[in-house]
């Protein structure tokens, strides 16, 4: 397989769809003209390319933004609109939570609203004003589903399921990702919603992660494998809907469970996969669950401070330790 | 102002101002009687010529509404019985009794979206009217909303794109004098609301909210504007809110000569007489359109009484386009 930046394969994601379905529209802040003169980033090119109708620069405005998304979708467009960083779905939220995810439930089943919001997530030196993974707050709104790929293949075919999904997608993209090299197919091939994948087997303890984090514990895994301890990796793939199945079948074999992700503890997501795993689980857990997340701070800007605050390989070994 | 040819809408006219107003009022009633009504609920009373807006559109136009709904739902033709049986949240309700009063969609008759999110409905109305645009349809988007949702950003947001990107857009603000209990004077810092059209490029009439014939005829020059590809335009509605924020709302901030003034201004009277004046209509006419609408809205009654409601159950569908949800 073809090799490439993951910026690059949400990019083709964003192609095939413009190109096979006219319905399908993108706007957003500087995704036609932007700031960043970089072909990494995911929307470079794609205004000279599909034109000014179809590449959308809209005004600073995240409220309309997503507001346009959701009344274009309600008419039978299939909207891909950016929200520039993931603290600015706050200023979006009323549209998306109230709206995008209401409304299908309001109308009794009469209303479609097939649009896709785009969102950049991930620590970057700009402060926590910029940088604050929310995903647990969407993940808690019935109606929104949410995808957070750790790769260019997943990155491209979650993207392309989610513009042709028939409901709200927040598809999470972790920025540092878009200048990671990784494998991604050729064409139209879409990784379903709702699938996890076994990113590494493993016998001992089951890592569920996502996003970045999913790298966080394959690092965990091969240094952990040095010392003979076998680690099952799952990445999630897609948040809402879970594929709760693939979690417990791992918590099966291993009977240990670790979460990890880069978002701050405190009922964070990895608290509902302990509660699952309390739940439903509990018959195969060996230990307690154990969750690897950032402290309950804002996120922070000086290089030291975001060190310490980004789970880290080394916070997963331990807590792995911790219940071995 | 009203021409001869113009006596069949403006009859319409009539006949949807007295429907939504009988309509209202059985709801006033059943409110009144404990039980018979499940929640709050939110009346136009006293606003009901903005109908003259709703008949200014065309059928494939489309409206987006706000919890102050009833009288748009009903001047453009959707059925007086689903609507009745989903404000009593039956399950042959119009939106199977998942809205109730507050957020009706009817998209049958176009009324696309109802938000009851103060200020929501203008940025989706931007995206109704922007798919308008986008797929060329020659449709316009018209979006209502109060003088309190003006003071909403995403109001400002919504109008600021509209005006960019040129949207078939006509947002009608019914200035009611109220936002719940706060008067317009104590929540806006301008004389008007329409005068905010010119920070985002588009025109903006002030018409007088209980004259009919005003609201029809700018509502018309403003569509046909919107639909030219001239980008959008404001409408202000000086109206007045004559029941509370709500049927158990009874207005006790509200000064008594102040109410007195504007029923004086009653526009279903004033737009009686005037067509009786006119010899637009004949009180036999107007006698008959009474009835019809009595009987209606009995009939609606009836149907949404003898309905039942939804199973328990049924919370769980309509989450997402397939499947159900979990418990």
């Amino acid at each position: 397989m073809r090799e490439m930046h993951t910026g690059v394969a949400i990019r083709e994601a964003l192609t095939l769809a413009m190109e096979q379905d006219e319905r399908v529209f993108l706007a957003g802040e500087g995704i036609g003209t932007s700031i960043h003169d970089n072909p990494l980033m995911p929307t470079y090119g794609l205004l000279e390319k599909f034109g000014s109708k179809r590449v959308k620069d809209t005004p600073v405005s995240e409220a309309a933004i997503a507001g346009l998304a959701v009344g274009a979708s309600n008419m039978g467009l299939l909207p891909v609109v950016e929200i520039m960083f993931f603290p600015f779905m706050t200023l979006a939220s009323d549209m998306v939570v109230n709206h995008a995810a209401k409304l299908r439930y309001l109308s009794g089943g009469k209303s479609a609203f097939p649009l896709t919001v785009r969102v950049k997530a991930g620590l970057f030196p700009a402060g926590c004003q910029h940088c604050h993974n929310l995903e647990a707050w969407m993940a808690h709104v019935p109606g929104l589903k949410m995808t957070f790929a750790s790769n260019p293949a997943d990155a491209k075919g979650l993207l392309l399921s989610a513009i042709f999904d028939p409901d709200p997608v927040i598809v999470v993209e972790d920025m540092g990702l878009y200048f990671m090299l990784g494998e991604a197919p050729e064409g139209d091939v879409r990784v379903p919603l709702g699938k996890a994948r076994i990113a590494r087997q493993g016998t001992d303890a089951t890592v569920v992660a996502y996003g970045g984090a999913v790298h966080t514990a394959m690092a965990a895994a091969g240094m952990l494998e040095a010392e003979g301890v076998s680690l099952e990796v799952i990445d999630l793939r897609t948040l809402v809907p879970l594929d709760k199945e693939t979690v417990l079948e791992s918590l099966g074999r291993t009977g240990r469970l670790v979460t990890v992700h880069d978002a701050t503890r405190f009922c964070g997501y990895g608290a509902e996969l302990a509660a699952i795993a309390a739940e439903e689980g509990f018959a195969s857990l060996k230990a307690p669950v154990r969750r690897v997340a950032a402290p309950n701070t804002p996120a922070p800007f000086t290089p030291p401070q975001v060190e310490y605050y980004k789970p880290g390989a080394e916070d997963v070994v331990e807590a792995v330790r911790s219940i071995l | 102002m009203a021409t001869a040819g113009d006596a069949g809408i403006r009859l319409q006219i009539l006949e949807k101002m007295i429907l939504s107003r009988r309509f209202e009022d059985q709801i006033t009633e059943l409110a009144e009687e404990q039980g018979r009504l499940p929640g709050m609920q939110i009346l136009a009373t006293g606003q009901e010529a903005a109908v003259a807006a709703v008949l200014a559109l065309q059928d494939d136009d489309v409206i987006v509404t706000n919890h102050r709904s009833h009288a748009h739902i009903l001047a453009r033709g959707a059925d007086p019985n689903t609507l009745m049986a989903e404000i009593m949240g039956k399950e042959s309700g119009v939106n199977h009794g998942k809205s109730g009063t507050l957020h009706l969609i009817v998209p049958e008759v176009n009324v696309l979206m109802t938000s009851t999110v103060v200020g929501a409905a203008p940025p989706l109305a931007a995206g109704a009217a922007f798919a308008q645009q986008y797929t060329e349809s020659g449709a316009i988007t018209a979006v209502f909303f109060g003088d309190g949702a003006a003071a909403e950003g995403s109001v400002h947001e919504a109008m600021n794109l509209a005006g960019v990107w040129k949207l078939p857009l006509l947002f009608i603000c019914e200035n009611n004098c109220w936002a719940g209990a706060q008067s317009y004077q104590e929540h806006c810092s301008v004389g008007n609301i329409a005068s905010r059209a010119g920070s985002y490029g588009m025109p903006g009439d002030l018409v007088n909210g209980n004259d009919a014939d005003d609201v029809l005829k700018t509502a018309r020059d403003l569509a046909a504007r919107c639909r030219e590809g001239k980008g959008p335009a404001l409408m202000e509605l000086a109206t007045y809110r004559m029941h509370g924020h709500g049927e158990f709302d009874k207005q006790h901030y509200v000064d008594p000569e102040e109410l007195k003034e504007w029923a004086a201004r009653d526009p279903l009277t004033m737009y009686r007489k005037r067509l009786t004046e006119e010899g637009v209509a004949t009180a036999e006419q107007i006698e008959s359109m009474e009835q019809e609408a009595a009987r209606i809205v009995e009939e609606a009654v009836r149907f949404a009484e003898e309905s039942p409601y939804p199973a328990p159950e049924a919370v769980l569908d309509h989450v997402w386009a397939e499947a159900r949800a979990t418990r």
